[in-house]
């Protein structure tokens, strides 16, 4: 494993999401979204778990903390600095050890001040200080704590969901498509907090569609597709197309602007119609009957992938 | 131009009053061409068949001029409209008085009838739609919506039958009509008995805006419970019960205010059917006899009078929009 002189923040296994809908008629089904799904946060780490706009990262957050909408289920195992978590727990750790960061001001209740939002209704002079602390050093002026999230500019909102996080000690940040409609300037910025944060022996676990973005700030990359991890490598393995390991990230090197910009043909498969086997079998190159198969997850190089013909 | 803090609200009001006045005088409009070509002889209606037979021609002359049957409509339409501009709304035919004092002793009636029922139904559905979009799906909220679309879907007249039938013909506890006790002095008449009088159509008209209300306030608390911001309160470890009060109530407020200002228009509809079946001498008692008797200044005044009070809500409403919601307080919505 690649963080074996670290201890676990995060460690999930096995996770697996589903929705229950009702098709035409009265006709109920599972619709899995996100399956076998391994990812870990060790200390002092930042991974990043990146994969298409809309293919269910968010739900993976949301199965963390534990506030998945009620059609949804989750399964599988969490760890949190190596405790086992029941769904009690998670609401305990909630909000204190683990916080969520969330990606748009449309978390913000918009008929409360934000100063109020960021103290969580409290006014004990303590939690006051704490607040003022956190906009001073997030650069946010201190009459911020008296607007409306609608009077935020989208920097400021930003670093006000920043400070929502910090109000308690966390020791695990889960930071949701943190940086939407940013340039790679200002988001690099705005990801200096959480590089930070990292630093100091704390977990960041960041779920982004950025893969640009991921390879600057990232210790780690999880490749997220179709509901599921299909690699988890150090970072450094992204330098070249050799290094990885499985055929979707090594797609997903070669259509980076700075690797040649190859586009690859196909979509994912939406979670109704996933196909046997390795999901990305159908848009692979090196598909063959074997695929079809149950596919375990192997360890090379320090990475996980989940791929027999990976090398 | 700018003259203070409250100038965005100042011209609010002024666009509202030409607003209102614009429409006061469509609506008296279309309802005088609705009377003018309604298939009612006023004069018909107003001495009977027998009556119609055994009058001189004279005579049923002199009541058509006193209708107006012969005169243009137009020129019918602009004496009503001076009439009522100078100030005593022109005089109803049927009661032989001045419109506005008609309606004032009528309006006064349906008032308390419609401010209990307003207020009654206006906190009863909130309340019980909000505990229905909290649990959601549960026993309780089953319940309430079963309740709700079983009242929602009864008609207001034959509820007030039903009401009449088990509380003023079995129980005999509440009379079965009227406002006041009948062969009673004016004068001896106490506020216990009005009241008495009050209850049972009060009630029907309660019942049936609860419905509504409930029905609506639920959805919109279901909507409320399934936003960004609530998720994340709930992520931040905020309890039920704080994530209820510091967002749930104060963000479902803004509808609530709407909805319950909305439902004075339903209110005063139902109150026309209601006050017909118990017999109760209020505006919308009024409006149906002088739309059945041919009374066109008296139709017209109720009609202009209505019209108000239901722009005059929504316009309180706005307001109030203005005061709770920092987007149109801080924001520049009024302009």
């Amino acid at each position: 494993m690649s963080c074996m002189n670290h201890k676990h923040i995060l460690q999930i296994k096995n996770l697996s999401v589903s929705f229950t809908q009702y098709e035409k008629g009265l006709r109920k089904i599972d619709l899995k979204v996100i399956r076998n799904l391994n990812v870990s946060v060790g200390e002092g780490e930042l991974v990043a778990v990146v994969g298409a706009s809309g293919s269910g990262k968010s739900l993976l957050a949301h199965a963390i903390l534990g506030i998945l909408p009620r059609n949804c289920d989750a399964e599988g195992n969490i760890w949190f600095e190596d405790e086992l978590l029941s769904p009690k727990r998670i609401e305990e750790l909630r909000g204190g050890k683990i916080v969520l960061v969330p990606q748009s001001v449309t978390y913000l209740d918009p008929l409360e001040k934000v100063g109020r939002q960021v103290r969580k209704e409290q006014d004990e002079e303590s939690v006051r200080t704490k607040q003022e602390e956190l906009f001073d050093f997030y650069k946010l002026p201190q009459n911020t704590a008296d607007l409306y999230p609608f009077e935020l500019s989208g920097g400021m909102a930003r670093r006000v969901l920043l400070t929502t996080a910090m109000m308690e000690s966390p020791r695990l940040i889960i930071a949701d498509e943190p940086t939407p409609g940013l340039h790679l300037e200002a988001a690099k910025k705005a990801m200096s907090h959480f590089r930070e944060f990292a630093d100091k022996g704390n977990g960041v676990l960041l779920i982004t569609h950025d893969i640009e973005l991921a390879l600057e700030v990232a210790d780690r990359i999880a490749v997220f597709y179709a509901g599921t991890t299909v690699e988890e490598a150090p970072v450094a393995d992204f330098q070249s197309v050799d290094t990885l390991r499985h055929p979707y990230t090594k797609a997903l090197w070669r259509a980076l602007p700075q690797n040649g910009f190859h586009p690859f043909p196909g979509k994912q498969p939406y979670a109704k119609d996933m196909p046997n086997g390795c999901p990305f079998g159908p848009r692979c190159p090196q598909l063959t009957p074997e695929c079809e198969g149950n596919i375990q997850e192997q360890l090379i190089r320090f990475g996980r992938v989940r791929c027999i013909h990976a090398k | 131009m700018d003259i203070g803090p409250y100038s965005g609200i100042l011209k609010y009001i002024g666009k509202s009053i030409i607003k209102i006045i614009s429409l006061l005088i469509a609506v008296s409009i279309l309802s005088f061409i609705l009377v003018s070509a309604s298939p009612v002889d006023p004069v018909r209606a107003y001495i009977g068949e027998v009556g119609m037979a055994n009058m001189s021609a004279e005579n049923l002359a002199r009541l058509e001029a006193y209708f107006g049957i012969n005169t243009p409509p137009i020129e019918r339409y602009w004496n009503w409209f001076t009439d009522f501009i100078q100030g005593d709304m022109g005089s109803s035919l049927l009661y032989r008085q001045p419109v506005s004092s008609v309606i004032q002793v009528k309006f006064m009636n349906s008032m308390v009838l419609m401010m209990t029922a307003w207020l009654f139904s206006g906190l009863l559905g909130f309340i019980l739609g909000i505990v229905a979009g909290l649990y959601r799906g549960r026993w309780i909220d089953k319940a309430i919506k079963g309740y709700s679309l079983l009242i929602a879907s009864m008609p207001t007249f034959w509820l007030a039958l039903v009401l009449v039938m088990i509380f003023s013909v079995w129980l005999q506890i509440l009379p079965i009509g009227l406002s006041v006790p009948i062969g009673v002095n004016a004068a001896e008449v106490s506020i216990f008995d009005s009241i008495k009088h009050l209850i049972l159509p009060a009630l029907t008209l309660s019942v049936i805006g609860i419905a509504n209300i409930t029905l609506h306030t639920r959805e919109k608390m279901i909507d409320i419970m399934g936003e960004d911001y609530i998720l994340f309160a709930k992520a931040r470890g905020k309890s039920r019960f704080s994530i209820i009060r510091n967002h749930a109530l104060r963000n479902i407020m803004l509808p609530a205010i709407t909805l319950q200002f909305a439902s004075i228009s339903e209110i005063f509809g139902g109150s026309v059917l209601v006050e017909q079946v118990f017999s109760y001498p209020g505006l919308g008692k009024a409006a149906v006899s002088a739309g059945l008797g041919g009374d066109a200044p008296l139709l017209l005044g109720i009609a202009v009078i209505s019209a108000a009070l239901v722009f005059g809500g929504n316009l309180i409403a706005n307001l109030l929009y203005g005061i709770i919601d920092p987007r149109i307080r801080r924001g520049s919505a009024y302009e």
